[in-house]
């Protein structure tokens, strides 16, 4: 019986050296197919838009249709900037990341603390199916709380709510996953010290797991900076800078979407689509960067 | 109680009166009463699920964080019942090392040491500091290694390092008993005997309840020998009385190596 397997083995070698060989080419070729727009995104990013880069386009706001027009018919670079744009998203991604953060932590832990409990389940089932809802109906769910009844009016504040209600999910499971990885020693040789429940929490088990929560937050944050949808319905946008968070506010999303419907301002959208992937990816190298530290 | 197998003990510093442990409703300690003599090594011993961790743990109330224990019985420090004290007291008075070393892999050396007074936020003067964590790394032999990289964190010791990193931790509190969970079961031989010397001498200062599922270390280290069994004390005496003359049936198949 064992030498017959070894004589059929034998006499597939050969074919399944082959096989081997198709197979590996498959998987290059669709890893390339995986990894090629990513590339190209990039490249025709910097391709378009990074003769708009320049001081003036990080620090002014953005130009009326007018001095546009006239710049592009003199063929002139297009006066002006996204600064208005740059200061909304780090307001309204700040705020939403203070809304966003201590009830994201505060549940997850809950869900490690309860994991059978029936609010658990709830909050579980509830944070899955707010992953899958589409920001754009999150974007109108703020639009019908904040919009109309708190602010009366477009704002940043309905913005943040409507951000942070997409980050909410990400961050309390991610919190929950991360308490979960630590060993129950670590826990039980605090309590057996005598450290009381909640200190063990605040004291132990969030330090130890820091880095693990860091790249949770970050990868939440960098999944809200380019949302778009949800900021039409809310912050709908503004050409000033603003920090009242009662008030409309751009965001550089918002101003893509704008210059795209602008045939003056539509080389901007190269160079603020730019910014706004280089932004992305450092959020995301950071959190991978944390990620790898631990251990 | 009116079995002479489990013999009595004069002053005992713990004193457990028919204490049952459940999990579920299930009972894994049953109706134990034992008394624990005073700067002495005594071994539990058995065979693995035999409730050994579970008895251990009791002591110092470690089941009453989980909803699904049941403790009943009552155990007594000198004349006070344990059930009456603040937890940290209990705690403090009767320091816990497990079965792996567990030091808080975010706090350096020095930290660990002191680890029970910073998270229970009881202030320390820095020179009370210093003082405790040379006398407790001093302790438990592992100064002398390890002076100069107190900043270091204590993940960063080898792995009999670290259980004595652990027992330093326990010490630092100056507890009257110390209670190990198998504390040398994951170590390797040289380790294992450095921990075994450490127990030997912590005994003038301390009372130590140490768990074991190794014979020949009960033997080597221990003044008195416990002997469970599917959750029942089935002999408890001086470990020398015990492994020359067990005098139940089960106490003798199981250290001739018949089970367990
Ligand atoms: N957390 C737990 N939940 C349910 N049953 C447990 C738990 N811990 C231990 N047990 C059960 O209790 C019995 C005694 O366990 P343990 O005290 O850990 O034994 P030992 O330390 O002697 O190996 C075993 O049957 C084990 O399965
Ligand atoms: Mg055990």
């Amino acid at each position: 019986m064992e030498n017959k397997n070894i004589l059929m083995q034998a006499d597939h070698s050969r074919s399944r050296l082959m096989k081997e060989k198709a197979f590996l080419w498959i998987v290059v070729f669709f890893s390339v197919i995986t990894i090629s727009p990513i590339i190209l995104i990039i490249w025709r990013l910097i391709q378009k838009g990074i003769h708009q880069l320049s001081f003036s386009f990080l620090s002014k706001t953005t130009p009326d249709a007018f001095e546009a027009m006239t710049a592009v018919a003199a063929g002139e670079r297009i006066p002006g900037g996204i600064v208005n744009g740059i200061t909304g998203t780090l307001l309204m991604v700040a705020l939403a990341a203070i809304i966003a953060i201590p009830t994201g932590l505060i549940s997850g832990i809950y869900l490690y603390e309860n994991p059978g409990k029936r609010l658990a389940n709830l909050i579980r089932n509830v944070a899955d199916i707010l992953q899958g809802v589409p920001s754009i109906v999150l974007g109108l769910i703020s639009y019908l709380w904040v919009v109309r009844y708190v602010t009366q009016g477009f704002s940043a504040l309905a913005g943040s709510v409507a951000l942070s209600i997409m980050m909410l999910p990400m961050i309390v499971r991610s919190t929950e996953e991360t308490l979960k990885m630590i060993p129950i020693t670590i826990k039980e040789a605090a309590l057996a010290l005598g450290v009381p429940y909640h200190k063990v929490i605040l004291r132990v088990l969030i330090p130890t797991s820091f880095s693990g929560l860091s790249t949770g937050i970050l990868l939440g944050i960098s999944r809200i900076i380019g949302e778009t949808a949800p900021l039409m319905l809310t912050a709908l946008g503004s050409t000033a800078i603003n920090w009242d968070i009662t008030k409309p506010t751009s965001a550089i999303p918002l101003l893509v979407w704008e210059f795209y419907n602008n045939p003056y301002m539509v080389d901007m959208i190269w160079t603020s689509s730019l910014l706004l992937m280089i932004i992305v990816l450092s959020f995301n190298l950071m959190s991978k960067q944390i990620g790898t530290k631990r251990k | 109680m009116g079995n002479e197998n489990i013999i009595s003990v004069n002053n005992p510093i713990l004193s457990v009166r028919n204490l049952t442990v459940a999990y579920d409703h299930v009972p894994a300690v049953k109706d134990v009463t034992v008394d624990f003599k005073k700067n002495s090594v005594t071994a539990i011993m058995g065979p693995s699920g035999c409730g050994k961790s579970t008895l251990l743990r009791a002591f110092n109330r470690m089941h009453e964080l989980y909803e699904n224990i049941e403790t009943t019985g009552t155990i007594l420090m000198g004349d006070v019942d344990i059930m009456k004290m603040p937890t940290i007291k209990v705690r403090r008075r009767m320091g816990m090392v497990f079965q792996r070393p567990n030091p808080f892999p975010t706090m350096s050396i020095y930290d660990n040491v002191i680890s029970g007074y910073k998270l229970n936020g009881i202030p320390l003067k820095k020179s009370d500091k210093d003082e405790i964590v040379e006398r407790s790394l001093s302790d438990v032999a592992l100064w002398d290694e390890v002076k100069d990289s107190l900043n270091k964190k204590g993940t960063f010791l080898s792995g009999g390092q670290q259980q004595r990193l652990c027992i330093a931790r326990a010490l630092a509190f100056n507890p009257e008993i110390i209670l190990l969970d198998e504390p040398t079961s994951a170590l390797d031989p040289i380790a294992t005997s450095k921990i075994e010397d450490l127990v030997v001498k912590l005994k003038e200062n301390y009372t130590i309840i140490m768990v074991t599922h190794n014979m020949s270390q009960a033997a080597r280290i221990s003044d008195y020998s416990l002997f469970m069994y599917l959750g029942e004390l089935v002999e408890y005496n001086k470990t020398k009385i015990m492994f020359t003359n067990p005098k139940d049936r089960r106490t003798e198949e199981y250290l001739t190596g018949k089970f367990g």
